[in-house]
């Protein structure tokens, strides 16, 4: 009898069958564009081009040309290069920060942590495009355009109200009489927090610093702004294999697929953390 | 080992008027097993947490050994101390759990494993020392965190009603084997609960609490027989002592149309007169009631009986041994035959 295992009490056989249904319908909706885009980047630019076909012969003539090099040009690896570089400093800045600031906005909330809280996500109240005249003008003053230090700086106050934000909410679920117990076993404050909060909270952290990858990796605004020229990043490549001289979905298909591959990557990592359960058996 | 004293320690929490616990004053021996007890927000885990180092203490000092501790963070209080919910640490074995606190100290690894097994020997918990805590019953927890206590040889245990999440039958089990272990250690224990029979039955001293203020501490027995105050009278003893509020000025003391024998010195007002119900007995004579309720236990039966008592209906509850053919709505008479407890208008006791 237990082979209907989801099914809910009093809920009629129909509408699990027409609820499931809906659910495939739009997970498959929004899906389907990343599947079509991975099977275009196998193309020919006029099977591509042309009607939709699922049977095809595949090439990967495409992402030869998009990772060839062309002189003058951005090329693929001089974009991922600048992009991990930016991502991986810029994330681990926001760690760096954000975990003190979540341990003092939750296990020892200082005085008036709400208004704390507050400002950090009041500054994300701006539109960035409001901001971006001052920053080009500040970043050209010192240097900072151009150059990957400058988004660095910049993607990391982008993430960090976020990640104080999140890794608040990960750290008030730490059980206060662990703190406590760790206080009593002796532990200072370093060691309450490496060998008590941080392995309960790493599935959180996991879970924030795949955001701020994310979001970092495909920022495309301030990038293509400020490091048109040098220290430019993935989403600029992408956005440079679109031509005025004709349609090359394939291709930019490809150079998608690329652009992709990376966060894809990056949340398998992280998920195999997150899947694990917070606090497990630590109470009662 | 040590002996624990608090001077009139305070504790008021900021933004409250009222503090938690009001200059508590009490003196607890070297190798003493204390209970504190009293009902919800008397303020019993505030004094624990206040020796722990957990609470911020306002007013007065604690000192453990001597020493005065008032201002030492917890770390250095070299105390130990059991939750009501265990706080294991859940990313680490039991052995970890453990040795945690071994290791804070910088003592060395086979040193902590030697000292990790014994203790896990003491409690049976040998076999479990790989696992991680969610892998554990919840006895099992509870024994790991006697364990990571008593493995580390502290001055002091303190223990935060330890037993609460344990189910019925295996906490009075575990209550029994705690109280043996902390005898055969010696180590100066304060056990904060809100069990009475708990407190009643594992403390060298119980000290009961209301309101953050010490109503009384003195040895299980003395605090059922010579109840302080109205207080303790009514929250000592299971069922709980009858206590009937009297008129002062209403010429000779009776309760119902009972006189009550012990007359208090002169010149005091009686308030309440208390009886514990197995002092009362039904019989052919003493005041006349009627059964509202019967509970039926096997070896005994509280019987409530209604009865009439200055104009105003009152219950009390009668103990009656062995088996009874007592119904509901039965007429019955109410016989005195122990002490009765005087207090005072003011709730404390009158010595007769």
């Amino acid at each position: 009898m237990s082979t209907e295992r989801s099914q809910i009490v009093g809920q009629s056989r129909r509408s699990t069958i027409i609820l499931g249904l809906a659910a495939w319908i739009a997970a498959l909706l929004v899906f389907f564009p990343i599947f079509w885009m991975v099977l275009n980047g196998f193309k020919e630019e006029i099977d591509a081009n042309s009607s939709p076909k699922l049977i095809f012969d595949p090439t990967s003539d495409r992402y030869t040309e998009v990772t060839t090099q062309t002189e003058g040009l951005l090329g693929f690896q001089e974009a991922f290069t600048n992009s991990f570089v930016i991502v991986a400093i810029s994330t681990l800045l926001v760690l760096i920060m954000a975990i003190p600031a979540a341990y003092s906005l939750s296990i020892r909330p200082i005085a008036k942590w709400r208004d704390v809280l507050f400002f950090f996500i009041s500054t994300k109240f701006l539109p960035i495009v409001a901001a971006i005249l001052p920053l080009y003008i500040i970043g050209t003053r010192y240097g900072l355009t151009n150059s990957r230090i400058g988004l660095v700086i910049l993607y990391t106050a982008m993430n960090l109200p976020l990640a104080v934000w999140m890794l608040r909410s990960f750290f008030s679920e730490v059980p206060k009489e662990l703190v406590e117990a760790a206080q009593i076993d002796g532990a200072g404050i370093r060691g309450q927090i490496t060998s008590v909060i941080l392995p309960i909270v790493a599935p959180g952290i996991a879970a924030t610093a795949l955001l701020c990858v994310i979001f970092a990796w495909n920022e495309f605004f301030l990038a293509v702004q400020l490091n048109s020229v040098d220290g430019s990043t993935v989403p600029i490549w992408v956005s440079s294999n679109v031509s005025t001289r004709g349609n090359f979905l394939a291709k930019l298909s490809a150079a998608s697929t690329l652009a992709t591959l990376p966060v894809v990557i990056a949340g398998w990592a992280a998920q195999k953390r997150m899947i694990r359960g917070l606090a497990m058996g630590a109470i009662k | 080992m040590a002996d624990v004293t608090y001077d009139g320690a305070t504790r008021i929490y900021p933004g409250t008027e009222i503090a938690a616990v009001d200059s508590l004053d009490l003196d607890i021996a070297d190798g003493e097993f204390l209970v504190l007890v009293g009902p919800s927000g008397s303020g019993k885990s505030t004094a624990l947490r206040m020796l722990a180092g957990l609470e911020f203490i306002d007013g007065g000092s604690v000192s453990i050994g001597g020493r005065d501790v008032t201002l030492t963070p917890p770390q250095d209080r070299d105390i130990a101390m059991v939750f009501q919910n265990y706080a294991l640490y859940p990313n680490m074995t039991v052995a970890a759990n453990m040795g945690f606190a071994l290791k804070q100290r910088g003592i060395e690894k086979e040193e902590r494993a030697r000292r990790v097994r014994e203790a896990a020997k003491v409690l049976d918990l040998e076999e479990y020392l790989d696992r991680k805590p969610k892998n554990l019953s919840g006895g099992q927890r509870q024994r790991v965190a006697m364990g990571r206590a008593i493995v580390r040889e502290p001055q002091v245990f303190l223990m935060d009603e330890p037993l609460s999440n344990l189910d019925a039958k295996l906490r009075v089990q575990t209550r029994t084997e705690l109280a043996e272990l902390q005898a055969r250690l010696g180590v100066t224990t304060v056990y904060v609960t809100h069990d009475q029979v708990e407190a009643m039955t594992m403390g060298h001293r119980v000290a009961v609490l209301r309101d953050g203020k010490l109503q009384q501490v003195a040895r299980p027995r003395d605090l059922y027989s010579t109840p302080a105050n109205r207080f303790v009278a009514g929250f000592i003893g299971s069922p709980a002592m009858n206590l009937i509020d009297v008129d002062p000025g209403n010429g000779p003391l009776q309760l119902g149309t009972a006189p009550i024998t012990g007359a208090p010195a002169s010149g005091t007002a009686v308030g309440t007169v208390g009886v514990r119900p197995e002092h009362l007995r039904l019989g052919s004579t003493g005041i006349n009631g009627r059964v509202t309720v019967i509970e039926e236990l096997g070896s005994q039966a509280f019987v409530h009986v209604a009865i009439e008592h200055e104009g105003r209906d009152e219950v009390l509850v009668v103990r009656d041994e062995g088996e009874t053919d007592i119904q509901r709505n039965d007429n019955v008479q109410v016989g005195i035959l122990g002490p009765c407890h005087l207090f005072g208008t003011d709730g404390e006791r009158i010595d007769q």
